[in-house]
């Protein structure tokens, strides 16, 4: 923050001085609207900006006289020698409360008072209060969450036809909405007219949200604060899951269509007299369209499921399984992915309107059943962090140390197996953390530390990965001690030179310890190299960031899941490769001229930056027909962009992953395969392990 | 691959707040100081959303929406405006050049994010 105050004094000063020039430059020519615009401008930004960043101060004193020259814009004031000189007073006060704010000097609160008023004066008597119409993006009586009940909404959102005019997208909104709490969303889409007679830059479609949630009404009406006036909203709690109601029977779907207005009581009664269900009856008589008889039926079925749950709440709800069955069921789901792959690929090969419909459905089924199937393996990494409590607690009594365990996330999710492989990796980082990361007590307030250290676990979500990263505010790696270490094991000769990121690296090296005795805890030398493996035997990696005598932190980057990932299908002649998609950040063209440009370095200019990439043919030894305009795939691993060339890109693919048999496993550069629509096998590329594999040959001199 | 946001704003401390906010969040963010530096920098490149401030010099903060919804290429970008509380009006021609929502200054960085994701998901 400090350093945004420093920039915001800087742009401060400069625009003050700016303002003196304009001000006399004014005061020449006083009906100069231009000028009066840069005035204007300058106080703007500076009572804008000075209330971002903290200067109260300066944004109230600076708001009257923006308010006095924005009347002289519009020509209802017009500028005179007394407003000038104010304004120039104002410009040293202003420059007064700056340096004040560094300690400078000091303001008088009478001078700011009596310029304010003097500003004042100009205004028109009646100043109307500013625009309530901002919208309040705070939570509103979140605080309240806990003891808030759950109440259903439900919510019209009809938006007109030209919702998309102001680059208006309705998905955000109702991603926000289920955001809140459990929700069931139903489109209507009666008003959509036959594809010729279609305005694609128009909205035909309508939403009802049936949403559960603790939140109020407020909240929810806030998320449609941009779209208030392109749209009809309605929202209306329906129920409220408070004790009480639990026993009564929610709304017949007749009784919920009623109270819509969707139908009449002639008709409800009418319907009723026959003996099909309601909504079939209505549906016949064409009285009701089916998305509001969809719409009535989630409501009701939403309701009645809350209610069960809320039921059942104090009964456990859940039930062991075997993890082989799951892993049966995720292999078979793996399977139904591929075969659907292949009845998509048939089906647009035979143009048949009838199979694709069918085979759209099947891969929205499959799709779903691979996310729930997926979702199930997946736990809470909560269970595994909730155990190192006891681990610090006890270790940082044996050693005598002062530790503040914080862990965040715990809720962030994971698939089983992952977490099971995680937590010897993680036990040895935080022991490492308590034993040579956090100092002594005493050592620590000798260096201007708190007595006590604090080691921080956490894990949150990002793309299609986890972050799990342990920080400690202690010792940080030494570079000269790590350096010394590892000429004396033999890992490096005393002539490389290495940068600071790349000595902290060597701790990973096999045999590798600083730990001066071996303790019971850690210092057999057999640790970090050995993390690195397990994680990387989870196709994730490990990176560590540290600062001497400030601390440091690891950071496992972990797949959501081993078994299906989203994948970049790419060519080369005539075999396909998978690059997982997760590390995609885009695809360029390589042409000749764009080789020769190099001067036959594999680099590659992209916008402002120079990106190295990785010849895959030369990798494989592919040889036949090269084409004219190869393409590049831009991967990004940590900080690192990293080019792969290929031949072709042919798209996303759902990547169901199959492991190599028993006697491929050992090739390092790929992590697996799976089958194509069409049968054949593609190889999916182990990005990091081909990335390494280069840098290592070149730094061998191996390679160019 | 993530998502480009144009930031348009002639307070350079401004500018590198909401870099430092929405580069955090995994955006990437290309910035200029006025409506005319957008509309060239907007030339180059995929956006897929901007945020402008509307008093600005050369090209002001209306001018930039008008021009850009008249280019096909952002006729359905969602545009953000940064308003102060006692420029309302501008906040309502803002609305009318097509701009899709607005954040009042001053705003928390939170403020920020929660509007960028309600616009661009």
């Amino acid at each position: 923050m400090d350093a945004q105050k420093n920039l915001y004094r800087e742009e401060a000063y400069e625009l003050l001085a700016n303002l003196e020039d304009a001000l006399i430059e004014l005061e020449q020519h006083p009906d100069d609207l231009d000028i009066v615009g840069r005035v204007f401008r300058a106080m703007h930004t500076i009572k804008g900006s000075g209330a971002m960043f903290g200067f109260d101060d300066i944004a109230a004193f600076t708001h009257t006289i923006e308010t006095v020259y924005d009347l002289i814009r519009d020509g209802k004031l017009s500028v005179t020698q007394d407003i000038i000189s104010l304004t120039l007073s104002s410009c040293d006060q202003i420059k007064a409360m700056l340096d004040a704010s560094q300690g400078l000097e000091t303001v008088s609160d009478e001078r700011t008072v009596e310029l304010t008023q003097a500003f004042t004066a100009y205004l028109p008597q009646e100043e109307g209060a500013p625009d309530k119409g901002s919208p309040s993006l705070e939570k509103t009586g979140d605080q309240a969450d806990g003891q808030r009940p759950l109440t259903t909404f439900r919510i019209r959102f009809q938006p007109h036809k030209d919702l998309f005019a102001n680059g208006t997208n309705p998905l955000p909104l109702l991603n926000e909405l289920k955001d809140l709490g459990e929700s069931t969303i139903v489109c209507h889409m009666k008003d959509l007219p036959d594809l010729m007679d279609m305005d694609p830059e128009a909205c035909y479609t309508s939403w009802d949200i049936i949403l559960t949630t603790t939140s109020d009404i407020n909240t929810i009406r806030d998320v449609f604060i941009f779209v208030e006036d392109s749209s009809e909203i309605t929202i209306e709690p329906v129920d409220t899951l408070a004790t009480e109601n639990l026993d009564a029977e929610y709304k017949k779907v007749g009784e919920i269509l009623l109270e819509r207005g969707a139908i009449q009581k002639e008709d409800l009664d009418k319907a009723l007299k026959t003996q099909k269900r309601i909504g079939e009856v209505l549906l016949d008589k064409g009285v009701v369209d089916k998305s509001e008889i969809r719409s009535a039926l989630a409501e009701q079925e939403q309701i009645r499921a809350m209610r069960k749950k809320r039921a059942a709440a104090d009964e456990t709800s859940s039930i062991r399984v075997p993890a082989a069955r799951l892993d049966a069921l995720v292999n078979l789901v793996g399977e139904l992915v591929t075969v659907q792959a292949r009845l998509t690929q048939f089906s647009a090969k035979k143009s048949d309107p009838d199979l694709m419909g069918i085979a759209e459905e099947v891969e929205r089924l499959s799709a779903e059943l691979r996310d729930i199937s997926m979702g199930i393996r997946m736990l809470p990494i909560g269970t595994t962090f909730a155990k190192f409590k006891r681990l610090v607690r006890d270790l940082s009594n044996e050693l005598g140390k002062d530790i503040n365990f914080v862990m965040e996330g715990e809720e962030t999710e994971l698939d089983k197996t992952v977490i099971d492989k995680l937590s010897d990796p993680l036990v040895h980082l935080i022991r490492n953390s308590i034993d040579h990361g956090i100092e002594q007590p005493d050592k620590r307030v000798a260096s201007g530390k708190p007595a006590q250290g604090v080691i921080k676990l956490s894990a949150q979500h990002s793309g299609a990965h986890v972050l799990i990263s342990i920080a400690d505010d202690g010792n940080g790696l030494d570079v000269d001690v790590i350096r010394a270490k590892a000429i004396e094991k033999g890992i490096i000769s005393a002539e490389t030179t290495l940068t600071e990121k790349e000595i902290h690296e060597l701790i990973f090296a096999p045999g590798f310890s600083t730990a001066q005795n071996v303790t019971s805890v850690s210092g057999r030398g057999v640790g970090m190299d050995v993390v690195r493996s397990s994680i990387e035997g989870l196709s994730g990696t490990v990176e560590v960031h540290s600062s001497k005598g400030r601390g440091t932190t690891i950071t496992l980057k972990l797949p959501l899941t081993l078994a299906i990932i989203d994948g970049l299908l790419v060519n080369i002649a005539s075999e396909s490769f998978v690059i997982p998609l997760g590390a995609v950040v885009e695809c360029v063209e390589l042409t000749e001229e764009g080789k020769t440009r190099a001067h036959g370095r594999h680099l590659i200019k992209v916008r402002e930056e120079i990106i190295p990439y990785i010849p895959l043919r030369e990798t494989f030894s592919i040889n036949e027909g090269i084409p004219a305009i190869e393409q590049v795939v831009i991967t990004e691993l940590g900080d690192k962009r990293v080019g792969f060339v290929v031949d072709r890109v042919i798209g996303q693919h759902q990547t169901v992953i199959k492991t190599m048999g028993h006697m491929l496993k050992n090739i390092d550069n790929i992590s697996g395969a799976t089958i194509l629509g069409d049968g054949t096998v593609a190889l999916i590329l182990d990005v990091y392990k081909l990335i390494q594999q280069t840098e290592y040959l070149e730094r061998e001199g191996l390679q160019q | 691959m993530s998502k480009t946001i144009l930031s348009v704003d002639d307070s350079a401390s401004i500018r590198q707040l909401v870099v430092f906010t929405l580069e955090k969040e995994g955006y990437e963010v290309v910035s200029a100081v006025d409506g005319q530096d957008a509309l060239a920098k907007a030339k180059g490149q995929a956006v897929d959303m901007v945020i402008t401030d509307l008093n600005m010099p050369n090209v002001d903060g209306i001018e930039l929406i008008q021009a850009l919804r008249a280019d096909p290429a952002f006729k359905f970008t969602p545009i953000v405006m940064l308003t102060t509380e006692s420029a309302m009006n501008k906040k309502d021609a803002g609305k009318q050049a097509g701009a899709t929502g607005w954040i009042v200054k001053p705003f928390k960085p939170e403020q920020l994010i929660a509007v960028v994701k309600r616009l661009l998901g």
